[in-house]
């Protein structure tokens, strides 16, 4: 194994950190059910389906990039997905939304759906392309001109899925249990910091890397 | 709007922890004029007993239009910004959204830089509301998780049905009427609901054709005027079951949901009963643990009418020999435990403990105005107040309630015909149950008529939150 591929190893379990310590992207709403139902059981089944939602979101994103990577080349691929996070970057940081997609009786089902729609919209999923991107470069010898066959893609596919989502699962979980028995939700109204200007910031940026590196 | 680092620190997850908010410094009016083509107004007053304005109108802005009839308004935002499944803490509660109520206009007012001096920043007229929603005459507001949410009397001609309808929190821009499928609905008056259930409840008064020129008493003597509670899935937009009080029981106002989101019960005022002109609080619940049952509807208060010699009784009470107490409006402290009751009729506000919800105690009372007593404040003794409570709010923390005297212009006119001098009142609350009038709280309002109280930062019919206990 190389040490870039190390890296990226390091780089996608990190993005999964940072995603599932943002409480709105799932470890609140695991808090929420437990409260409402006054146990912890109902914080650890929502896990399963918010780390479900958030990988097949990712999952969908690098599954588009091979699609796209597989008919043309390479450098393009990385041009475009640069251009999608750099204007997904700028449009999140004046846009906003409020979806009401579930609430709080939601089913497992509507729950990986919100899980999915949330790290789509503010492009989670196309945050672990890149990476992904590089992946396959370093495995490949880094100067083919399109992606590698379907088999091999969607085997480091499935390797950064996993990981992304590890990372992501493992905060959630950490945080959830820790607030829900330990640090109760009062703590919100001091911690919860704004995370939408690091978060497009976020996006920005590794558009830009994605070019330049 | 400058996007905060932190949530805004009037956001708290559950009610327990929004009890212990600091004390209000100002409260927010809604002023009538009563004079249909004059402007109505908001006012600031300081309600900070330390300020050396204590208890004064700081400032009065008036709306650029005429004839609104200014009732119910709400905020831009509020607690439920922290729900998990739509979670903009960082939104802030700033602006005041202030409906029209007889002109359908909606005042949009930013309480930013200046809490003590509001600014208008947008008016939605009428032809927007209506073009845009097929609704008029709004009503209600509520910050909900998603959006801000109207309800409206009626149609454009002034018919059923009445809905609700739904204006984006950052552009103001309306987005829509909110029903998909209202079901047997026909007749609005309020809104609320359980966010912990996903759950909508709606009440019913009338459309605007049978108030806006006075109680009409052939419709109400037929039993006309709304007799039921609507239940809603709140996220599908649909109708879900109607609770029926009975023919008798007529017009059905305020809804004081639990404001504990795992609770499924919550309090309805009803104005009278046309079997002997009492007026009654009922409970509505679900039925089961697991929270799928059906939902019911119980009567837990009554409250009996007075006997009255006609000579002191309005023109369209003098056959009946006794004064209706009239609950126009009740209020939940944050805690779920006690409940107040106006009586707008008989002048009097009556504090019950509702810890048990299926069978509430009376554990305080304070007599003010009053169809026949007109009861004079303890500060004034010798200045008989017309009016009587009506619109009640309560602090976040529980210990002071106000109230003002005026319910809606044309009925103003019918109930109390020598016309409301407008009051406010201030009252404080003993610890374990008990309330008294405060020495130096009331304030005139002259030819004005106050209606409903906002308090700084958030109130007890201001908020809904989407998590329980905690401190």
């Amino acid at each position: 194994m190389t040490s870039g591929m190390t890296a990226s190893w390091v780089v996608l379990l990190a993005l999964g950190a940072f995603h599932g310590i943002n409480p709105g992207m799932g470890w609140l709403f695991a808090v929420a059910l437990g409260m409402q139902e006054g146990r912890r059981s109902a914080v650890l089944r929502a896990l399963l389906p918010l780390g479900a939602g958030h990988a097949l979101a990712v999952a969908a994103s690098i599954g588009v990039a091979l699609a796209i990577g597989a008919v043309v080349p390479v450098a393009w691929l990385r041009w475009l997905t640069a251009g999608v996070l750099v204007s997904l970057g700028v449009l999140r940081a004046f846009w906003h939304r409020h979806p009401r997609l579930v609430g709080m009786r939601v089913g497992m089902g509507g729950l990986t759906l919100w899980s999915f729609l949330m790290a789509t919209a503010h492009g989670a999923g196309l945050m672990v392309v890149p990476v992904f991107v590089g992946m396959t470069m370093t495995g490949g010898g880094g100067h083919m001109h399109h992606m590698p066959a379907t088999g091999a893609g969607a085997g480091t596919a499935l390797v950064a899925t996993g990981l992304h989502a590890l990372g992501y699962l493992g905060v959630t979980a950490l945080v959830a249990v820790l607030v829900f028995e330990k640090l109760g939700v009062g703590m919100l109204r001091r911690a919860w910091f704004n995370l939408d200007l690091i978060w497009a910031a976020t996006l920005v940026a590794t558009g830009i890397l994605t070019v330049t590196l | 709007m400058t996007p905060k680092l932190l949530p805004d620190q009037t956001f708290y997850p559950s009610p327990t922890m929004a009890m212990q908010a600091p004390p209000e410094t100002l409260a927010y009016v809604a002023l009538l004029n009563p004079d249909p083509t004059a402007s109505d107004a908001l006012a600031v007053l300081d309600v900070d007993p330390a300020s050396p304005g204590y208890g004064a109108q700081i400032a009065r802005v008036e709306m650029p239009g005429i004839g609104d009839e200014l009732h119910h308004f709400g905020w831009n935002a509020c607690s439920s910004c922290l729900c998990p499944y739509s979670p903009h803490p960082h939104m802030q509660r700033r602006y005041l959204v202030v409906p029209g109520m007889r002109s359908s206009r909606i005042y949009i007012l930013d309480t930013a830089p200046e809490p003590r001096q509001p600014r208008l920043v947008k008016v939605i007229e009428a032809d927007e509301v209506i073009r845009k929603t097929g609704y008029s005459r709004p009503h209600t507001a509520h910050c909900g998780p998603d959006g801000i949410y109207i309800n409206a009397l009626g149609d454009a001609a002034g018919n059923g049905p009445g809905g609700i309808f739904v204006l984006d929190p950052e552009s103001f821009e309306i987005k829509g009427r909110w029903e998909r499928d209202r079901g047997p609905q026909h007749l609005a008056y309020d809104f609320w609901w359980h966010l912990g259930h996903d759950t909508m409840i709606t009440s019913e008064w009338g459309t605007p054709n049978m108030i806006e020129a006075g109680a009409n008493p052939e419709l109400l003597l037929n039993g006309k005027y709304g007799n039921a509670v609507h239940i809603w899935d709140l996220n599908k937009r649909r109708h879900l079951q109607k609770l029926d009080l009975g023919p008798e029981y007529q017009m059905v106002l305020e809804l004081r949901p639990a404001h504990n989101p795992t609770e499924t019960y919550g309090f309805v005022g009803v104005v009278t009963s046309l079997k002997d002109l009492s007026a009654s609080v009922w409970m509505w619940n679900r039925e089961g643990s697991n929270g799928n049952g059906t939902w019911r509807i119980r009567k837990v208060i009554d409250i009996p009418a007075e006997p009255a010699d006609a000579d002191d009784l309005p023109p369209l009470l003098k056959g009946f020999g006794a004064v209706p107490p009239f609950v126009t409006d009740i209020n939940l402290s944050l805690d779920d435990r006690f409940l107040y009751v106006s009586c707008w009729g008989t002048g009097e506000l009556k504090q019950f403990d509702v810890s048990d919800p299926f069978s509430p105690v009376e554990t305080g009372s304070v007599k003010l105005g009053g169809m026949v007593r007109r009861q004079a404040h303890p500060a004034r003794p010798g200045q008989p107040l017309n009016g009587g409570p009506q619109m009640v709010e309560i602090s976040r923390d529980g210990k002071r309630v106000y109230l003002t005297n005026s319910l809606y212009r044309t009925w103003d006119d019918q109930f109390y015909p020598d016309g409301i001098r407008g009051w406010l009142a201030k009252v404080e609350v003993t610890p374990n149950g008990g309330i008294r009038l405060s020495d130096n709280g009331l304030l005139d309002f002259d030819n004005m008529r106050p209606h409903q109280v906002h308090l700084e930062g958030g109130d007890a019919s201001s908020d809904s939150y989407c998590f329980a206990g905690g401190a």
